[in-house]
């Protein structure tokens, strides 16, 4: 189907193509620009056009390409970056140089990849749609190729091939194809969905001891400007102990998508010691690229998370941040001329955004293994404003919410995570597996820390009226640890060696922090002015 | 494509710097198209929106005496800058037109303004220490090649004599060709005939566009693109690194605001469009480096924040796109400091990489942090110190109180002295030596 463009506004271009569908994807102009069908109407359809429209003219041509927007998935999309519409960067790169050009679109797998195809069929084996043919391996990853139809298997590869030419044929003369083709916007099913128990270690001490996080949960980290939002996607995406991470760089910042591809580089996964990237994918839509690709990055991500889910990993979803994907629907809307919502923001935001979070869990694969997929984001509040839309639709369906403070971000306590406004609704769940796992004494803990950060908390307004040296001693010796909670305790430099705590030693340096108190305040009641406390000698 | 350029006389409507042209065929969306007023004044526009055969056009220059008569001409081009090395030393408005006297110069590349994203996976790294002479900013907030570094300032703080003094003193320690892109948008007459005499004095090192304040607020809104297309051409064409200075955004940004408005777009917060985040990051982006390649663009923009307020969306925005902010505050002015740079809500995000052996010194690191932490607690002391008073507090406490003072007397505040970064070194280091073991 050919047709013609009829008007362009910003990123929505006009056309008139019959029979299109909604979603369908469209190659627009001379330039061949990819835009979605995002409205059908008598005559003229409306996309959404995902590169840059400058130079467009209207009468150039439309074409139809009959799909929606779709990823490829199979080996090799490990340690690749992409952009919203899988558009391996790399690559790109050497195709156009640094800057992007629009219109230019290399295929997203490797075409020169090769990897090893184990399989148990043999030609002349009848197989139906949706059997298992055999595996193809990347790394320690398998995955599995299905019959795409129903028939006999004409010839089968063994060993050594190339998926993009597929590993066989049937006896219909079709190709055996190695890779699969997902519709990004479609959650990809399971058999079932599972309560999430185990816990997503990562590696931050203020997340795992205080809330924790499930495998197959969902949490959002809300924060004004410069509170640690990145550092802490960025860290989470190092020493998560998942088996595979998406990170989605969403209207972020150029500088740190390059940033993260260097660091990770020379980064070893802290619970398999394989190197970083061979578990990680990355998507950039950065803030100067085009918003339509932008709205589109989140879902080409959940598309390939939701893949590795399938088979049989644990996978984490990280974004940063989910407010600039919402900031692309309004735009997108805005253009539209849809009646906007709060903020102009459009009404279908909180909706969209928990169908989002929906496709999160633990599940049951098609194929009977366990799979889950977490998903933990970062929102950036206007002001740094919590009552902002945004972040009041995320805390409807997230499971946990690290609140960063910007105060604490000014004084450098890093991560800026603000102990008594967070929670995590898998605390009860995790701090029983922690226990069992790792220490007895996990949860007892867990709530003496909280108990005495509590307790400075209503002393230090105390301490504001009549300075510190007119508490009493004990009350200053709480104080003192409280302190030492806070600084050796909740903040972790990303810089150093601290950076990733696993779960023993966070217990211990909390045990030891705890003990210390209980000695010291021993010694107060026998008389004695303990070490801790510094003298008040005052002038 | 057409060969060749059409011109129309159907004019529906004029609003504002919006015109409505109709029956125009294969119209180019951002085109450049030139309106030639019956009387003989000529402007440009950019085609903004196309319906049909109706377009909706942004008129650049001064939108007095358009008249529905006018003719307009269709170029089949986007806008594009003249490119040429000969621009350093050149003074333009705020499109592109010389105002120094001299003629225009012949372009050696016409490039596209708005630019294209630079490939995230061809990105350098921001590690080449550029030292601005202001201590505040060399040592405790470090400016690196290829980083976006906004100034917050308040009104009536003195931004300009501070962006004055960068343009003055800002050079690579390390040397190489180094150029500053200036650019004014809003400037009143008194700002204007400040900055040319400080242009006056940098000895042809620099680029300059000025919009001021009486002309079209739509200069406002190319100048910085222009800026940054010779900013780019100079630093990944001829390899020079480029320090672009903007100065006011909130005046893009207001400009920006009333352009949408005109166009009747839904309003944002405080009536900004809601792609104001889009349209700056399309701006603050093309700061960078790129691999393999010499060169770099650095961008100090300065934002002035309205009733002095931080969420305000502009500065908002800003922050959240940029990476750092150095913060100007009212009661260090009040106090005589200059630069009055409150160092405690700075950030420079990308200084870690940038300082050290090799870059500044090893002890960087090591004096910045001390500096900050003392004066951290001295800042914090100050409120204990407004209600039980200096005499009640310990006598680390009181330490810290003086550190904090001192601090701001020797280290933030310089007057007219450019500090080469040995000199803020030492001087932090002495400051921090001499407080040693004396606060709590
Ligand atoms: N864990 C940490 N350890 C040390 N420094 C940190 C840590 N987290 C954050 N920082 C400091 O805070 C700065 C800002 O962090 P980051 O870039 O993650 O903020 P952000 O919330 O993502 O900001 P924005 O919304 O503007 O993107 C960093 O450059 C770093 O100096
Ligand atoms: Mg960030």
């Amino acid at each position: 189907m050919t047709g013609r463009i009829l008007g362009i506004a910003g990123p929505t271009v006009a056309v008139d193509l019959p029979g299109l569908r909604l979603y369908d994807l469209v190659q627009v102009g001379e330039s061949r620009l990819i835009g979605e069908a995002v409205r059908l109407e008598p005559g003229r359809a409306i996309l959404q056009v995902y590169e840059d429209t400058r130079g467009l003219a209207v009468g150039e041509p439309a074409v139809s390409l009959g799909r929606p927007l779709t990823v490829q998935l199979g080996p090799g999309l490990l340690s690749g970056m992409y952009d919203g519409l899988q558009r391996p960067l790399e690559r790109l790169a050497r195709l156009t140089g640094p800057f992007i050009a629009t219109g230019a679109s290399p295929s997203p797998l490797d075409p020169e990849l090769r990897c090893r195809f184990t399989s148990e069929r043999k030609p002349g084996d009848v197989v139906r749609t949706g059997d298992c043919l055999g595996e193809l391996h990347e790394g320690r990853f398998r995955h599995p190729v299905l019959a795409q139809v129903s028939g006999t298997i004409a010839a089968i590869a063994q060993g050594e091939v190339n998926p993009a030419q597929g590993v066989g044929l049937m006896a219909d003369g079709s190709g055996i194809a190695a890779c699969t083709v997902w519709p990004v916007r479609h959650p990809r099913p399971c058999l079932k969905k599972l309560s999430p128990t185990l816990p997503l270690v990562t590696g931050q001490r203020a997340i795992d001891f205080l809330f924790p996080m499930a495998r197959g949960g969902t949490a959002i980290f809300p924060g004004g400007f410069g509170t640690g939002k990145t550092i802490l996607e960025q860290n989470i995406a190092k020493f998560a102990s998942v088996d595979v991470v998406v990170y989605v760089g969403c209207g972020e910042r150029g500088n740190e998508m390059a940033e993260l591809l260097e660091e990770f580089a020379g980064l070893s996964d802290p619970w398999s010691n394989r190197p970083l990237m061979e578990r990680t994918v990355v998507i950039a839509n950065t803030s100067n690229m085009p918003v339509a690709a932008r709205e589109a990055s989140i879902y080409t991500a959940v598309a390939m998370a939701e893949y590795y889910r399938d088979l049989g990993c644990h996978v984490l979803l990280l974004a940063d941040s989910i407010s600039r994907w919402a900031e692309a629907l309004r735009e997108i809307s805005a253009s539209l001329e849809e009646m906007p919502g709060e903020e102009s923001y459009p009404t279908y935001l909180s909706s969209r955004l928990a169908a989002f979070f929906e496709r999160a869990g633990t599940v049951r694969t098609l194929n009977g293994r366990t799979g889950s997929l977490s998903m933990i984001l970062s929102v950036s509040p206007p002001g740094g404003d919590f009552t902002e839309p945004v972040t009041q639709a995320c805390l409807r369906t997230a499971g946990a919410f690290f609140m960063l403070d910007t105060s604490l971000a000014h004084r450098r306590h890093f991560p800026a995570i603000n102990w008594f406004q967070s929670y995590s609704l898998y605390t009860a769940d995790m701090v029983r597996h922690f226990s069992g796992e790792v220490s007895g004494e996990w949860g007892e803990l867990r709530g003496r820390c909280q108990d005495l950060l509590q307790r400075e908390e209503t002393l230090r307004e105390v301490a504001e009226i009549v300075g510190v040296e007119g508490l009493q001693d004990a009350d200053r010796l709480l104080m003192r640890l409280a302190e030492r909670i806070r600084e050796e305790f909740l903040c972790q430099n990303a810089y150093g060696d601290d950076a990733f705590s696993p779960p023993e030693r966070t217990v211990a340096l909390i045990r030891e922090l705890v003990e210390r108190y209980d000695a010291a305040l021993a010694r107060l009641k026998e008389g004695a002015l303990p070490d801790e406390l510094p003298s008040t000698e005052a002038g | 494509m057409r060969l060749s350029e059409h011109i129309y006389k159907t004019v529906a409507s004029i609003r504002g710097p919006l015109l409505f042209a109709e029956r125009i065929a294969r119209a180019r969306i951002g085109e450049v198209v030139r309106i030639a007023c019956p009387g003989g004044d000529t402007v440009e526009g950019e085609i903004l929106k196309i319906e049909g055969e109706t377009v909706l056009i942004q008129v650049f220059g001064e939108t007095r005496g358009l008249s529905l008569g006018a003719s307009v001409v269709f170029t089949d081009q986007v806008k594009k800058a003249p490119l040429s090395e000969e621009a350093i030393g050149r003074i333009f408005d705020g499109s592109f037109t010389p105002i120094d006297g001299a003629p225009m110069y012949a372009a050696k590349r016409w490039g596209a303004i708005t630019g294209a994203p630079i490939n995230p996976t061809s990105r350098a790294r921001p590690e080449e220490f550029i030292e601005t002479g202001i201590t505040s900013i060399d040592l405790l907030n470090t400016l690196v090649k290829g980083q976006k570094l906004p100034i917050f300032s308040c009104a009536g703080l003195p931004a300009k004599e501070m962006a004055a003094a960068i343009l003055r003193n800002a050079r690579l320690s390390a040397g190489g060709s180094f150029v500053t892109v200036f650019v004014a948008l809003g400037l009143p007459h008194h700002e204007f005939s400040f900055y040319m005499d400080v242009l006056a004095g940098m000895q042809g090192n620099f680029v300059a566009f000025i919009n001021r304040a009486g002309e079209p607020v739509m200069g406002r809104l190319l100048a910085p693109r222009l800026g940054l297309a010779v900013a780019e051409y100079l630093a990944f064409t001829h390899g020079m690194d480029v320090l672009v200075l903007i100065t006011d955004m909130t005046n893009y940004c207001d400009a920006l605001r009333e352009v949408s408005t005109a166009r009747e777009e839904l309003p944002g917060r405080r009536g900004y469009p809601g792609y104001m985040y889009s349209d700056l990051a399309s701006l603050y982006e093309r700061a960078g480096r790129i691999k393999g390649v010499a060169g770099s663009v650095t961008m100090l923009p300065v934002v002035t924040m309205p009733e002095d307020d931080v969420t305000h969306p502009i500065p908002d925005l800003t922050g959240y796109i940029t990476e750092g902010q150095i913060v100007l505050s009212r009661e260090l002015h009040r106090r005589g400091i200059f630069p009055p740079v409150d160092v405690l809500p700075c950030l420079s995000r990308l200084m870690q990489r940038g300082i050290g052996a090799g870059r500044t010194r090893e002890d960087h690191r090591a004096i910045a942090d001390t500096l900050y932490k003392l004066y951290a607690k001295g800042r914090d002391l100050r409120r204990l110190e407004a209600i039980v008073g200096r005499e009640g507090m310990a006598e680390g406490d009181r330490a810290l109180l003086d550190f904090a003072e001192q601090m701001e007397h020797e280290l933030v505040h310089q007057g007219d002295e450019r500090r080469a970064i040995a000199e803020s070194l030492d001087k932090g280091a002495a400051l921090a030596a001499k407080f040693a073991g004396r606060g709590t």
